[in-house]
């Protein structure tokens, strides 16, 4: 439950686009009213003021890539009531977990003149690998109405009505027809629902993007995308390694078709 | 003003005429719906009249395929059904039942003011005439009657066509008794014949109503010949169905079967996405959601078409009983083949093959019950064998 007054919020950026944090500042007709009922006790991207913790509701988007971060996060814990991770990458490591596959020094000598300079974590780790998390926000970026959802939700004290159903459910309400059955690959049935269906309403498979639903049957969905519709191995390797690439249950797919 | 025809009575309408006839559903103040295509795909939406309609389409349906394809003539109604079906509009899938506003140390309840659609459904099939049929028992015949449903059932104005003998790669409506031919239910059904250079309709009158809308559409008694020549149209379809299921004992089957090793077989294959249930015309279940707004000034009560593929959804204290996938494909398909009975007294599936074409890896539900009946037996010797 919130606090008697104010509860002071709190928003933290470790690795990542910013996409997250931004759906906060882009709740355009809702942000006077989360202002309201929040005080921004510490948002960089939104305000000067820095105030000190305790916070009663922390959001945090990106990964932990580096040292630096990984202490971090654990000091944003201990100021933190209520943690809630927020996007892709604090749910599970992001797109820069790709670099869990691979030798990150291997990336850092191709790239950077001065290899010497740059210091960063083998692999980027969602926020669960560090700390206690209270609540994710899955999606590449999140989106605003559960985002909002989980806000109304911790300050009335109830449950967030946020479900576990697959992005096919959410095609079913918007009226799309299954563009799987009609033939384009289509990670929907194994992906959480969140984005509104976004992909299969502009006619293309969904990529995954808000991660793996509870009881994900990739196997079942790869079996598929390869007998019947005629995807190679390198290509279920790709459709399974994308923002929610260091998801065990999408992992061990991507895992399983790689030479 | 002409006599009313009769119910019962057998009419041909020339398809020339037909755009008469839709032009007389919605002079009566219906908001017509029906099967036309949107971005090129099939749906029910909204009509104006029959240009709307898919005229020269038909479609290919295999377990988890559905292909538009053109046919070689203008057939209005030349396919089968498709992903969805006219449990959207009776049964609206997310629902505001009620919101509420605080008021000082009060509140008060604001009833949602909602105009509710005066339905004409066009173009529908036998098998959702039985799907209509079954949901009524659920929401209009049991203890308790759901007023959002009863209201939009009892408006609807119902054109049935009978199935026409294409598009029925995945339907096995002859098995489970519930088509080709629409026998109850509707207001007006048609059968849409197209031999050798013509192309009309036979049309049976089923209600006053549907009489009342025939007299501004030009007509004439169907003679023997046509009337044969229609039935000949939907002998054909029952003849060329693409699935069949033994309904022999299926209850009692699948009663026997709670531990058979075809529903691992099975798990290891569903998504459990729950699109079987959506697209199902039969499937009711729904759940309730509260949601409040940032301020704590508002408080809506939803109710949202759910399914029984989620942990969720089984969760009483303590946690899900049904937590495996296979528990769950075997409580749904048992629900609609055998406790469907006990619970309803019907069968929960009617044949329209929807679950075989949209599911995303195609499972059979015909097939699923074929390889529990034909092993069931030489598991029992199995079982002996070991004793």
């Amino acid at each position: 439950m919130p606090p008697k007054g104010k509860p002071k919020l709190s928003v933290w950026k470790f690795a990542s686009c910013d996409g997250c944090q931004l759906s906060l500042l882009d709740c355009e007709d809702e942000l006077l009213a989360v202002t309201g009922e929040l005080e921004l006790a510490y948002f960089v991207e939104a305000s000067r003021a820095m105030a000190k913790g305790p916070y009663d509701l922390t959001l945090v988007d990106g990964s932990i890539t580096t040292t630096h971060d990984a202490e971090l996060i654990h000091k944003v814990r201990r100021a933190s009531k209520y943690l809630v991770a927020i996007g892709t990458c604090a749910c599970s490591g992001g797109i820069q977990a790709l670099r869990n596959f691979k030798d990150v020094h291997d990336f850092i000598t191709a790239v950077y003149a001065h290899p010497e300079y740059i210091s960063t974590l083998a692999q980027s780790t969602p926020l669960s690998a560090h700390v206690k998390v209270d609540y994710q926000l899955n999606g590449c970026p999140i989106n605003k109405h559960q985002l909002l959802e989980l806000i109304s939700a911790y300050l009335a004290g109830r449950t967030p009505q946020i479900t576990p159903h697959s992005v096919c459910l959410q095609c079913k309400l918007k009226g799309n027809i299954c563009v799987q059955v009609l033939g384009t690959p289509c990670l929907g049935p194994v992906t959480h629902g969140g984005c509104g269906a976004v992909c299969p309403t502009y006619h293309r498979g969904c990529y995954g993007c808000y991660g793996p639903k509870e009881t994900a049957n990739t196997s079942s969905l790869a079996a598929w995308f390869s007998r019947r519709l005629g995807l190679s191995e390198d290509s279920l390797v790709r459709a399974f390694r994308t923002f929610y690439a260091n998801a065990p249950e999408f992992r061990r797919e991507s895992e399983a078709h790689e030479k | 003003m002409a006599t009313p025809v009769p119910v019962g009575a057998n009419l041909v309408i020339e398809a020339t005429d037909f755009p008469q006839l839709l032009a007389a559903v919605d002079r009566l103040g219906y908001q017509m719906v029906g099967p036309t295509l949107r971005d090129g795909h099939l749906i029910y939406g909204d009509l104006t009249g029959v240009a709307d309609l898919p005229a020269g389409w038909t479609d290919e349906q295999e377990a988890g395929a559905f292909r538009l394809k053109r046919r070689d003539d203008q057939a209005l109604f030349g396919y089968g059904v498709g992903q969805q079906s006219w449990k959207q509009f009776l049964f609206p899938p997310h629902h505001l039942l009620w919101r509420a506003a605080r008021r000082g140390d009060d509140f008060q309840m604001i009833p949602p003011a909602e105009a509710v659609p005066r339905y004409a459904f066009i173009g529908v099939r036998s098998c959702d005439l039985h799907a209509m049929a079954v949901q009524d028992r659920v929401f209009l015949q049991g203890r308790h009657v759901d007023p959002v449903y009863q209201v939009r059932r009892e408006q609807a104005f119902i054109l049935a066509v009978n199935c026409g003998g294409q598009g029925c790669g995945t339907c096995f409506c002859v098995s489970m008794g519930t088509g080709p031919r629409a026998t109850f239910g509707f207001d007006l059904a048609l059968t849409e014949v197209l031999p050798e250079g013509k192309h009309y309709f036979l049309v049976e009158v089923g209600t006053d109503r549907g009489a009342g809308v025939l007299q501004a559409v030009p007509q004439r008694a169907a003679g023997a010949a046509e009337i044969a020549a229609a039935a000949s149209v939907v002998a054909a379809t029952a003849a060329n169905l693409g699935r069949q299921l033994d309904t022999q004992g299926v209850k009692e089957l699948l009663y026997r079967s709670y531990e058979h090793p075809r529903w691992d077989e099975v798990a290891a294959r569903c998504l459990n996405c729950g699109n079987c249930t959506w697209v199902c015309p039969t499937c009711f279940c729904h759940t309730i959601e509260d949601v409040t707004d940032l301020t704590g000034m508002v408080a809506e009560r939803w109710r949202r078409q759910d399914v029984c593929f989620t942990v969720d959804y089984s969760y009483l204290h303590g946690g899900s009983i049904r937590p495996s996938p296979r528990s769950r494909y075997r409580q749904w398909l048992t629900h609609k083949l055998a406790t469907w009975f006990d619970q309803f007294g019907c069968s929960g599936c009617v044949g329209c093959g929807r679950c075989i074409t949209w599911c995303p890896v195609g499972i059979d539900i015909t097939e699923e019950i074929r390889a529990i009946r034909e092993t069931e037996a030489s598991l029992k010797e199995t079982e002996h064998g070991d004793l």
